[in-house]
């Protein structure tokens, strides 16, 4: 099942490179801004390309050294890596070509330190994706805050800074609870690969587990905006909007829910979490956050943080599906991951055309919208009904998964809570979509073709995985592999 | 020629502080370069040193052919060349980045400060290979004195810190005199070998006990860790930025190296209730030296109480003393005092001729870089080598059985996280549009001694495992 093989490796190189070629073009734009199209194009490609692979069953192994005694620098593509690290790779072609667009139109300064923080996190997030331990893990997880902390910053103002500031603090902060995990669960466990089903002897005692699942979820929790460790989220929309769509409703967020799938499904193990009942009490968070998050977006009349509060809601989603535990809910949670990107970022790029060419950054201010760029407002109706789960939008998929995963486990708070969720999604999309489209005609001004394209083609996206869940990316395929490999009794 | 190694990076140090006066009669403008070759050339032959002994293992060496006991011996194992070459390497560098600076401020008197500056390096190797307690106090006094010297040359506030640290200096010299004098009396020998020898017929001996105690505390308190760190904050804070970039990173280290030398390896006391004292000590230092740092505004202040922090790790590991605890205490030697060397650097080199609060990354790009590299090593981010450092304290501190003190080395990777943050904010931010002129890095010897440093601390890293392996597992007591 394990192959050794150096194409990992390969798949970390692009963006690597891509940092050093972009500083040093720092002169010349188009260069430049070619280096990272080169990166994302190459990336992709080498990650698809041990798709075949992984869907055969294979695991691609790459082990060049140790980092600590015992414990080696390990990329294993398995399924769930090869999910996360495809969405990062192809979704962070369009977030470049929208970058161009959207720095040119904004002239924007420092450029250079821009595209060169976006493909330093890019790095992180792809090694984020294949590590193979939780070692190798913690430094990608790690180098991910670190890398984008300048894009959060970038603006450089007071509020620029102050967000930086809570950013690091929690992201950092949450660090340190997890190296102090993963050290507890080398000396408990003895290793520290990922395995499915988990690695932790049997017999442990409850206090022990709970602990442990404590560090972990606050090691990961923060990133994955789980309530109360969330608020970071919408002060980091400060950021330009390319950042906040890649990294932020992609990346970094989409790096934290990961983690903890990884936690719960391969170092932990489902059976183990619920039969101490720390299974439950992450559905709790999980069903909490999701209700929170959207009855937060409600009220938000700033258009990025109103994306924000919805993202914060949909994340949990992931954690309630394994949670749950059964097959269905999970294979729904981790297509969400890949659901949720396609249509946030298309969401995220609409609000950031809609910045760059109208002007406007509140929900109160987007009267006739829909007239003046309609093909814009239009993808974004598309996308934001998508997620609130109309069908034949990918959201739907997922969430149909989790509905029947909650059906089996019996747990009838959680179809309330998707339930609501959904409600609530449509509640706070309606209006907008509807004020968008009523009100004062206006000329036509849509948003430049940079802008413009990146977002119909990730809206698509988000219909196209609603559509053809198993064909496309074969993202349906592997969230069934994942969830195959961890449910209880696999 | 091989034969002579143990004491030749000793011997080229020491004539070159010889050669300085004489320099200073014809052309006080080579006192820079000699130095900064010499110590180099010294650095050179300590890792080569290094590599013999891994290869071939421990070297011996007695001094003017006199047989030890009576003779005074050089003792050339894995821990004192590891030592050596990190005190020597990182000292080359320091010295480089100093130039311009020191150039600056004693115009005619170069030779005077890099003979000071040399004196002191050749006390710190001297204590490094030295296999004579008494050599050491030797040795330990060539460097303090030349230290408070260098200290002193600061002018104004710093004669005031110089002469505290003088007087606390001096004490803990004397404390760890006394300690010696204790075994001398109850051992009947000066040299190490003889004296771990003894150390099992003389266990109950109060004299033993005694000079256990005299000994560590005294060094302790050269180590600048708390309680005993009073001297510390002010030298730093009001020294020359160069003197500080040298004594920072080295001297403690070898204050350090020392401590484990004699409690570990001499005394054997890895397994007495003392080395709980101490653990708890680092443990206090450790959160102490945190908490103070996080509350200080001025940035060679807040390093300050961050060196105190971080020594404090090093004291930990050494009181826990299990192989794991060891391998990161010996691991953070190496990596403070890069990134301490760094960090010093960096800023002595961004305070001077700045107007304002300028944003450094703007104008010194590649110093800001630096900084930030030397300040994710200090939170213990990977892959810079503070994090195997600190993840090997962790391991040792679970294998210890006390989890309390993982708690306290997490607690103290959020204090990093709150001072350093401090120090970096001033790096990235400030009102770009007031500050004239183009970007104005800092001198070409500044930016390579930085870069090379830099590039050190992520390799020291990458490398960490090999280095464990290779030289520090097999450098624990008892192996």
């Amino acid at each position: 099942m394990d192959a050794a093989s150096s194409l990992p490796g390969w798949a970390l190189l692009p963006s690597a490179l891509a940092v050093t070629l972009i500083i040093v073009s720092r002169r010349r734009p188009v260069v430049r801004e070619a280096w990272s199209i080169a990166a994302a194009v190459t990336q992709s490609a080498i990650v698809i390309a041990m798709l075949p692979a992984v869907l055969a069953g294979e695991r691609l192994v790459w082990q060049p050294f140790a980092i600590a005694p015992s414990v080696p620098f390990l990329l294993r593509v398995d399924p769930l890596g090869a999910l996360f690290g495809m969405l990062a790779s192809t979704l962070w072609i369009a977030t470049t070509v929208y970058s161009i667009g959207y720095t040119r139109a904004l002239a924007e300064h420092a450029q250079t330190r821009y595209f060169a923080a976006f493909a330093l996190s890019l790095f992180a997030a792809t090694g984020v994706a294949l590590a193979g331990n939780l070692l190798t893990f913690f430094v990608f997880f790690e180098l991910l805050s670190v890398a984008t902390y300048p894009l959060v910053i970038h603006r450089g103002t007071p509020e620029a800074a102050r967000a930086g500031r809570i950013y690091l603090a929690y992201t950092l902060g949450a660090g340190v609870m997890l190296l102090g995990a993963i050290v507890w669960t080398h000396a408990v466990a003895g290793g520290l690969d990922f395995e499915p089903g988990g690695i932790l002897p049997g017999g442990l005692a409850p206090g022990v587990v709970w602990g442990l699942f404590a560090l972990f979820v606050l090691g990961t929790g923060v990133k994955a905006a789980l309530v109360p460790l969330h608020t970071w989220l919408p002060i980091a929309m400060i950021a330009p909007t390319p950042v906040s769509a890649l990294l932020h409703a992609v990346a970094v967020v989409k790096a934290g829910v990961f983690g903890l799938v990884r936690v719960i499904g391969f170092v932990f193990g489902v059976e183990v979490l619920q039969d101490v009942g720390a299974a439950a009490a992450l559905g709790a968070i999980a069903a909490a956050t999701i209700v929170l998050g959207s009855l937060a977006a409600l009220v938000q009349d700033n258009l990025k943080r109103l994306l924000a509060f919805s993202t914060v809601s949909q994340l949990a989603y992931i954690p309630l599906g394994f949670a749950l535990g059964t097959f269905d809910a999970m294979a729904g949670g981790v297509l969400h991951i890949a659901s949720h990107a396609f249509l946030k970022i298309t969401l995220f790029f609409c609000a950031g055309a809609i910045h760059a060419t109208a002007h406007v950054d509140r929900v109160s201010d987007l009267g006739g919208m829909g007239r003046r760029m309609p093909l814009t407002m239009g993808a974004f109706a598309a996308a934001a009904f998508m997620l609130a789960g109309v069908p034949p939008g990918a959201a739907f998929v997922s969430k149909w998964h989790l509905l029947l995963g909650a059906v089996d486990a019996r747990a009838w708070w959680a179809l309330v809570a998707l339930l609501a969720s959904t409600l609530l999604n449509l509640a706070y999309f309606t209006p907008i979509v509807v004020r968008a489209f009523t009100g004062p005609a206006a000329p036509v001004q849509e948003a430049r073709p940079a802008l413009l394209v990146p977002l119909l083609a990730t809206a698509a996206g988000g219909l196209l995985l609603g559509l053809m869940p198993e064909r496309f990316g074969r993202f349906l395929v592997l969230a069934r592999a994942v969830a195959a490999s961890v449910v209880p009794g696999a | 020629m091989i034969e002579h190694l143990p004491v030749l990076p000793l011997v080229v140090v020491l004539i070159a502080a010889l050669l300085q006066p004489i320099i200073g009669l014809r052309t006080p403008r080579l006192a820079w370069p000699l130095a900064v070759a010499a110590v180099g050339v010294a650095a050179g032959l300590a890792a080569v040193s290094l590599g013999v002994v891994v290869g071939t293992g421990t070297m011996r060496y007695a001094v003017g052919g006199w047989e030890p006991p009576w003779g005074i011996e050089v003792v050339l194992d894995r821990l004192s060349a590891f030592a050596e070459t990190v005190i020597l390497a990182v000292a080359t560098f320091a010295l480089l980045a100093g130039g311009r600076s020191v150039r600056d401020r004693h115009v005619r008197g170069e030779p005077v400060y890099y003979a000071l500056a040399l004196l002191h390096l050749t006390g710190l190797t001297g204590i490094a290979v030295s296999g004579d307690l008494f050599n050491v106090f030797v040795f330990l006094e060539v460097a303090s004195i030349s230290s408070y010297a260098l200290v002193a040359t600061g002018g104004g506030p710093a004669l005031a810190a110089a002469f505290r640290y003088l007087v606390l200096g001096t004490i803990g010299a004397s404390f760890y005199l006394l300690g010696v004098g204790l075994l001398y009396a109850v051992t009947g020998t000066l040299n190490m070998a003889d004296v771990a020898a003894r150390v099992p017929l003389i266990a109950g001996s109060p004299l033993f006990a005694g000079g256990l105690v005299f000994i560590v505390a005294g060094l302790v308190l050269k180590m600048g860790v708390f309680p005993l760190h009073a001297w510390l904050p002010d030298a730093y804070t009001h020294a020359p930025s160069h003197v500080v970039a040298l004594l920072a990173p080295v001297a403690t280290k070898a204050a350090a190296y020392t401590l484990a030398r004699t409690f570990l390896y001499v005394l054997g006391a890895g397994e007495l209730p003392i080395a709980t004292l101490l653990a708890w000590t680092g443990a206090a230092s450790v959160l102490a030296g945190g908490v103070m740092a996080v509350r200080q505004v001025e940035p060679r202040r807040l390093l300050a109480y961050s060196s105190i922090s971080q020594l404090g790790y090093i004291v930990l590991g050494l009181g826990l003393a299990n192989a794991a605890a060891l391998a990161g205490a010996y691991l953070h030697i190496l990596n403070h005092a890069l990134m301490k060397a760094i960090l010093f650097i960096a800023v002595g080199a961004a305070s001077r001729g700045v107007v304002g609060r300028a944003a450094i990354s703007w104008r010194m790009p590649i110093t800001a870089t630096c900084a930030v590299i030397a300040s994710l090593s200090m939170i213990g981010v990977p892959p810079f080598g503070g994090f195997f450092s600190k993840w090997y304290l962790l391991e040792g501190a679970l294998a210890s059985g006390q989890p309390l003190f993982v708690a306290v080395i997490l607690a103290g990777t959020l204090l990093a996280v709150g001072y350093t943050y401090r120090l970096t904010e001033a790096v990235w931010f400030a009102d770009t549009a007031e500050v004239p002129g183009a970007r104005r890095e800092a001198p070409v010897s500044v930016l390579t001694s930085l870069v090379v440093l830099s590039a050190a601390s992520v390799i020291a890293g990458l490398a960490s495992a090999g280095i464990v392996d290779a030289v520090l597992a097999p450098a624990a007591p008892g192996r």
